[in-house]
């Protein structure tokens, strides 16, 4: 019997299924299959079960607006008024309430920084001239008080000046540099050694002339430029700001000397090249956190007797020791990727060993190794987390010791730890964005693939 | 003439000796380790100094006197009365058993979640996405708090837990579960199922000489299986298939019987998981997306099935791009653990934190800790790197 193709019969069948539309698209993404209808119901089903009393204790039920605890607990929903209540101790710590526009502005200093070097266009020598700019203006907010300004602070600073004139110089020929460079390598010499220097000066003029100069004196000579802003201590310093100063300054200080571990990782000497890859394989071998207890308990033994040195910079000390080791694992990624030919070529120029890396090499496997860069300081960011286990007052600290702690409202850890999860997850989120916006810009990906 | 030949005069162009790249090798190094030297030397100097003015001991030798800790959490038994020395290596076990514990529960949820990620289902690869992205941006230390928290504080009580059926109980004081009460039949099963083992892997042996000889590859996957299990089941079955479960029972003031895990423990290792599971789901998405869909068509053009398509070219493709970076997520996972000192479970880096309280060594306690570490660290990456070694490209 021949198929008949009847109107009828065809009217049967009904109209074929609809692959555009909500419709279509619900079938196509979420019903193609047997097995694909059971997940879908079984996601949703879960969904069903999670999403209404989140959502409900989330924003329905929740307490928005100033209320006690008692009412928060009587509205059996999230207490937002604890943030309400809380979110400045949270924010910036036991910094005095008074003054805290001045972390807050601080903090707009750094945020700034670092959303004006996202740009591409602004990847010049000179932004490092706007970093240190930057950095010295949110130092000034933070601690106000009196710039001390002794011979030691002004040799600290011409030697920052002279070795970041001579690197935005960088393309003005090597002359100029190298003069700058040593002007600063002369300068940080003076600030370690100058007060020793004076002395024996002092010293060899009094025995040999009976000269009474008094260099002695000159070394403590301090002079204050009032701020007009009263002096904070960095024992005060607290929440975010701590949070973005510790990751900032830990994944600028690193990577000068991670690209110097870099290269003695690769270096043909085997005295440095055992050295480099010593350091690297200890520090990536045992957690940060035994490195801060190290900077905490250790430092102090390590100096020599009488030298203090404060909590934040012990712990910014070990930060700055452990990013480096990972920052020059990424790097020596980057210098691997660049082909045989690129050194045999600056050689054939007549290069040294610093301006071929410097000049022809460095800048070409950096580039390379960008996003990965800015993995890394997404992880720096959130480890640095761990200075709350050294009592240190960062964000998670001052979230969990300061505002959760209030017998008050105690009751609400969920809430306050949901406010500090959120801040930490939009930096670290919009900064994977970025990174991986700079991968497809680079195409390493392509690369990868091969 | 009078110009020289330069092939003949043997000093090199450059002249001096100090220009020589070797000379000027061996002096920077030489300027570099008595830096390094000097640096060392003033270090242990300042140390030692320091040790004496705050009149400090150093030294191991208070491994083998009484501790006195109180380690609520051990594999072995543990009383105060206990060394140091067993103190450390109680917390070197902890460590190890979250570790291993945490390696495969993450390793079982970041496969399943990276290839949801690349489900067709819109649900469900959103879902993953979602969580991926949660984890992943969120410090682990405040993940771990606010888990160790909502254990503590939000669970009900010991004596009204959550009953999640088979005899499993969540509540404050942490997770019970049922025990198999262990009998003469599952010893003997257990050996039994050591003894097929070895029948299995000979068994595979013979199937690969077999396919290599003749070209028929025999049957593997049923008859593995079957040699592996059936033996055992026999056993088992003929001795009575004795299945008694040890449950936990409420009586007036607390729960009898069953296993248990403390809160601390459950928090670490589920904090642990969660986060490490993330990492692992990207880096199985990256390694499945790795292998280019031209294999999948080669290989169904070579005839072969879909299993062994997977099996043969897909799977040891993909693991070798799966394989390095997880290996890392490995030992993150591992040093993350020494976290548990936020939640209270006496891991090393806790036990030593607390016998550094103790005996005023610092720098003592803390090489010890940095010894496990470096130890566990390298083991690791060394097992890795071998297993990398076999699996990796054989070039030519």
């Amino acid at each position: 019997m021949a198929v008949s193709d009847t109107a009828a019969e065809r009217a049967a069948l009904g109209p074929p299924p609809a692959t555009t539309g909500f419709l279509g698209w619900m079938r196509k993404n979420l019903f193609s299959t047997v097995w694909n209808t059971l997940l879908t119901i079984l996601c949703a089903y879960l969904l069903i079960l999670i999403l209404p009393p989140a959502i409900s204790w989330l924003f329905l039920d929740a307490t928005w607006s100033e209320a006690t605890p008692e009412q928060c607990r009587a509205a059996n929903g999230a207490c937002w008024a604890m943030i309400r209540e809380k979110h400045r101790v949270i924010l910036f710590g036991r910094y005095p309430y008074d003054e805290q526009w001045r972390p807050l502005l601080g903090m707009g200093f750094l945020i700034t920084l670092v959303l004006v070097s996202c740009f591409r266009r602004f990847w010049r020598p000179w932004i490092g001239l706007v970093w240190a700019g930057g950095l010295v203006a949110f130092f000034l907010v933070m601690w106000g008080g009196d710039i001390p300004v002794s011979y030691r602070t002004a040799a600290v600073i011409g030697a920052v000046a002279a070795a970041a004139f001579g690197f935005t110089r960088a393309n003005a020929g090597g002359n100029a540099r190298s003069l700058f460079l040593w002007l600063a390598a002369l300068f940080g010499a003076l600030a370690l050694v100058g007060n020793s220097i004076l002395r024996v000066l002092d010293a060899l003029l009094k025995e040999l002339f009976q000269i009474e100069a008094g260099l002695g004196g000159l070394s403590a000579f301090g002079l204050g430029i009032p701020t007009g802003l009263s002096f904070v201590p960095t024992s005060l310093w607290g929440g975010l700001p701590l949070t973005l100063l510790l990751s900032i300054v830990g994944i600028i200080v690193a990577f000068p000397i991670a690209i110097l571990l870099a290269l003695g990782r690769r270096s043909k000497m085997p005295l440095i090249r055992m050295f480099c890859i010593g350091y690297i394989e200890l520090i990536r071998g045992v957690p940060l956190i035994s490195l801060l207890f190290v900077a905490s308990f250790l430092l102090p033994l390590f100096l020599p007797r009488g030298v203090e040195i404060n909590d934040l910079l012990r712990a910014q000390v070990a930060i700055i020791g452990f990013s480096a080791a990972y920052l020059a694992e990424v790097i020596r990624g980057g210098l691997q990727a660049i082909p045989r030919g690129q050194f045999e070529a600056a050689d054939a120029l007549g290069l040294s060993y610093w301006q071929k890396m410097g000049k022809i090499v460095l800048p070409q496997a950096i580039t390379l190794v960008i996003p990965p860069i800015v993995n890394t300081f997404i992880g720096l960011f959130k480890d640095t987390s761990l200075v709350s286990i050294v009592s240190l007052a960062d964000l998670l600290l001052a979230t969990k010791d300061m505002a959760i702690a209030d017998v008050n409202w105690r009751a609400f850890y969920a809430e306050g730890y949901t406010f500090a999860a959120l801040i930490y997850f939009v930096f670290c989120f919009f900064m994977s964005q970025y990174s991986q916006y700079l991968e497809r810009q680079f195409e390493t990906g392509r690369r990868k693939r091969r | 003439m009078a110009a020289p030949n330069p092939a003949l005069s043997r000093a090199p162009a450059t002249g001096a000796w100090w220009n020589d790249r070797r000379v000027r090798a061996i002096f920077y190094q030489m300027v570099f380790l008595a830096i390094l030297v000097g640096a060392v030397w003033l270090l242990v100097g300042n140390t030692v100094e320091n040790l004496r003015a705050r009149g400090l001991k150093s030294g191991f030798d208070f491994l083998p006197s009484r501790s006195g800790i109180p380690i609520s959490d051990s594999v072995l038994d543990w009383d105060p009365d206990d060394t140091f020395g067993k103190a450390y290596l109680v917390g070197i076990l902890n460590t190890l058993r979250v570790g291993v514990l945490g390696i495969i529960f993450a390793t079982i949820l970041g496969t399943f979640i990276g290839i949801a990620r690349l489900s067709n289902n819109w649900l469900i690869s959103r879902l993953a996405s979602v969580y991926v992205e949660a984890v992943r941006n969120i410090p682990l230390l405040l993940q771990l708090i606010l888990l160790y928290a909502f254990v503590t504080r939000t669970l009900p009580d010991q004596l009204d837990p959550i009953v999640i059926g088979g005899g499993f109980f969540l509540s404050k004081s942490g997770l019970m579960f049922p025990l198999l009460k262990l009998e003469a039949a599952h010893y003997a099963a257990g050996a039994v199922l050591l003894a097929s083992f070895a029948a299995m892997v000979g068994y595979n042996y013979w199937a690969k000489r077999r396919q290599d000889a003749t070209g028929v590859s025999p049957p593997r996957l049923l008859p593995s299986l079957g040699i592996l299990f059936l033996p055992a089941l026999a056993v088992f079955l003929v001795m009575g298939a004795p299945a008694e479960f040890d449950i936990a029972t409420k009586t007036r003031f607390r729960f009898i019987g069953g296993g248990a895990v403390a809160p601390e423990f459950l928090t670490i290792l589920t904090g642990l998981v969660i986060y490490t599971a993330a990492f692992i789901a990207e880096i199985v998405r990256s390694g499945i997306l790795a292998v280019s869909y031209g294999q999948t068509e080669a290989a169904s053009a070579l005839g072969l099935t879909r299993g062994r398509t997977l099996r043969l070219v897909l799977l040891p493709q993909a693991l070798r791009v799966i394989i390095p970076p997880t290996t890392s997520q490995y030992l993150n996972l591992v040093k993350n653990s020494s976290l548990a000192v936020a939640v209270g479970y006496p891991d090393v880096v806790a036990i030593e934190m607390i016998t550094m309280n103790q005996t005023s060594r610092a720098l003592e306690a803390i090489l010890l800790i940095m010894a496990v570490y470096l130890t566990i660290s390298l083991s690791i990456s060394l097992a890795m790197n071998m297993y990398n070694k076999r699996i990796a490209l054989k070039e030519r």
